[in-house]
């Protein structure tokens, strides 16, 4: 018996410490590609990259038509997807109880998962097809279209976090339904529904495959929201299968602003809240 | 929001049905995908989406339950938080990033030092053999599991912190050892490990760029991991744009509505099992 336990004991140790290793190859991983990044992407990244255009291999050039592109599309998208996700999660948090919520919860988790080609598709659809041609526009509404069951979901919790009290106090004085809701229930939560609308943000921040056919990518400072304009991200994408090893090095440079951009959204998100998500 | 989906099923038929019309089933059967002679079968990119989404569930779910399992039963709390955090961070790194990593660094990797020694030691089998390029199935797999696993060891975090703790005390003091007491929690949260290994997947299948910049791009149907292969998603990125003439156009859309229909029952599969677990035992279930 004493042999049997023993096994059991060096089992029971092997296993726990598999798990551990497991947890150290994740995190190595991702420390891995972040160095890679900046090791790869400060060689190529200077002030005159930031602020240049595109040019020819060879010309040099830089990535500040995509900058001022990706920073559009990010508003455009707030601006859409914003107030349509934060309704939608007062609704299912304030009003939708029933089973209509349920299921309007069911399908917004549900969309969360929708892969964002298939939303560069149906924007596609509906917005290039019968204007004839990409534009920033229909590059905005693709990424709010992905944005909106994320702030939904943030801003459902946010506000499940709210007392009942505070609305109980509010309606005891005679308040209606919508002046608790936007006197009391949305400003007692705003702090984490801006965290929500900030996570989302660096979330479609990153996405270039809803972009590919909708906003389609430029090579000249944007004039217009009804043309085709740059990002960062499908300017990444270009370089990266582009034969050239100066493009190459431009897309490591680019990839090191954009992952700037991403990770400093996620990290003060979370050094402000301090609390899981 | 209702009204989206609806749209979106709405808008995404009506473009497909040129292609559902000239093909009708035949289109998911078809292994010819020749837009110049104009034939559109769609049975390479299924082939090569449920490959690569396998592959990369085949290595991230033993991965995730390793994480998970660490961080809830294992780890402190004061490096568990931290720990935790930097597992998500992996999820906030953008697609298009894993996939120029995964050319410049990975791919180049795999063809110096992993092929060449998973060519000699499993050659005989017929899932090693062909051209080593570090260009294929086997590095989409591999980047499709790096992207899927903070997610999948999220949810199978919140599921096992679900599990109530008298269940870890009772196999303790049956004399459990740590491992078994481990087995209990595992078994105990088993619907919802698995809805989190089915989000994964849903999020595999649908995952584009990354995928598309390592897989090689091939629409074949081939067994072995080194050859290069092709998903449905990375068909619609590559080709959308370049695509002349309707039923081309059609048939991609066709290939977005597959995938649609797919991820959604996936993903509302997935739903169901977390919530149950999570909402049984009070746990608040969090969307990945």
């Amino acid at each position: 018996m004493a042999n049997y336990d023993q096994i059991r004991r060096a089992n029971s140790a092997f296993m726990t410490t598999l798990t551990a290793l497991c947890t150290v190859l994740a995190v190595g991983a991702l420390f891995i590609i972040l160095a890679h990044i900046a090791w790869q992407g400060i060689g190529s990244l200077n002030w005159q990259f930031l602020i240049d255009r595109p040019r020819p291999v060879g010309e040099g050039g830089g990535i500040g038509n995509a900058i001022v592109g990706s920073l559009l599309l990010l508003l455009i998208s707030a601006a859409i997807g914003l107030p349509l996700g934060i309704c939608v999660g007062v609704y299912l948090s304030e009003i939708g109880k029933g089973r209509f919520g349920g299921a309007v919860r069911f399908i917004v988790d549900t969309l969360t998962g929708i892969p964002s080609i298939v939303t560069g598709v149906f924007v596609y659809a509906i917005i290039v097809v019968p204007s004839k041609h990409f534009s920033a526009l229909a590059g905005g509404v693709a990424l709010a279209l992905i944005m909106i069951p994320i702030v939904a979901r943030t801003t459902e919790e946010m506000l499940k976090l709210v007392p009942h009290s505070l609305r109980e106090g509010a309606l005891a004085l005679g308040a209606p339904q919508w002046r608790v809701i936007l006197g009391v229930v949305i400003p007692a939560a705003a702090p984490g529904i801006a965290t929500g609308a900030m996570l989302a943000i660096a979330r479609i921040s990153g996405e270039t495959a809803p972009l590919l056919f909708t906003a389609f990518g430029s090579r000249f400072f944007p004039e217009s929201l009804n043309q085709p304009i740059a990002s960062l991200t499908v300017q990444i994408y270009n370089y990266a299968i582009s034969p050239y090893d100066e493009w190459h090095a431009q897309a490591w440079a680019a990839t090191l602003v954009l992952m700037t951009l991403v990770l400093g959204i996620n990290i003060i998100v979370r050094f402000l809240t301090r609390r899981k998500f | 929001m209702v009204a989206i989906v609806i749209a979106m099923v709405i808008a995404l038929a009506s473009d497909a049905m040129l292609s559902i019309r000239q093909f009708g089933f035949g289109f998911l059967r078809g292994q010819a995908w020749n837009p110049i002679k104009g034939e559109f079968g769609a049975l390479p990119f299924i082939y090569g989406t449920v490959a690569s989404s396998l592959l990369a569930l085949l290595i991230s779910v033993p991965l995730s339950l390793g994480i998970a399992i660490f961080l809830v039963e294992q780890a402190p709390h004061y490096i568990a938080r931290p720990v935790g955090f930097l597992v998500e961070l992996l999820a906030a790194i953008p697609s298009v990033v894993y996939g120029l990593w995964g050319i410049f660094v990975l791919a180049p990797f795999l063809r110096q030092y992993i092929q060449p020694v998973l060519a000699q030691v499993l050659g005989w089998t017929p899932f090693f053999r062909g051209t080593i390029t570090g260009i294929g199935l086997l590095t989409g797999g591999i980047i499709l599991a790096i992207m899927v696993t903070p997610i999948i060891s999220a949810v199978v975090r919140d599921v096992l912190a679900a599990v109530p703790g008298s269940q870890r005390e009772a196999a303790f003091a049956l004399g459990a050892t740590k491992w078994e007491m481990i087995r209990v929690v595992l078994v105990n949260g088993a619907p919802g490990i698995a809805g989190a290994v089915i989000l994964g997947l849903g999020r595999a299948l649908g995952e584009t760029m990354a995928v598309t910049m390592v897989i090689g791009n091939r629409p074949q149907i081939s067994l072995s991991l080194f050859d290069p292969s092709y998903t449905i998603a990375s068909a619609i990125a590559n080709e959308f744009t370049e695509a002349t003439g309707d039923l081309y156009l059609s048939s991609l859309v066709e290939l977005g509505l597959i995938l649609f229909f797919v991820t959604f029952i996936v993903n509302g599969i997935a739903r169901i099992l977390v919530w149950n677990v999570t909402r049984q035992t009070g746990g608040v279930g969090r969307a990945a």
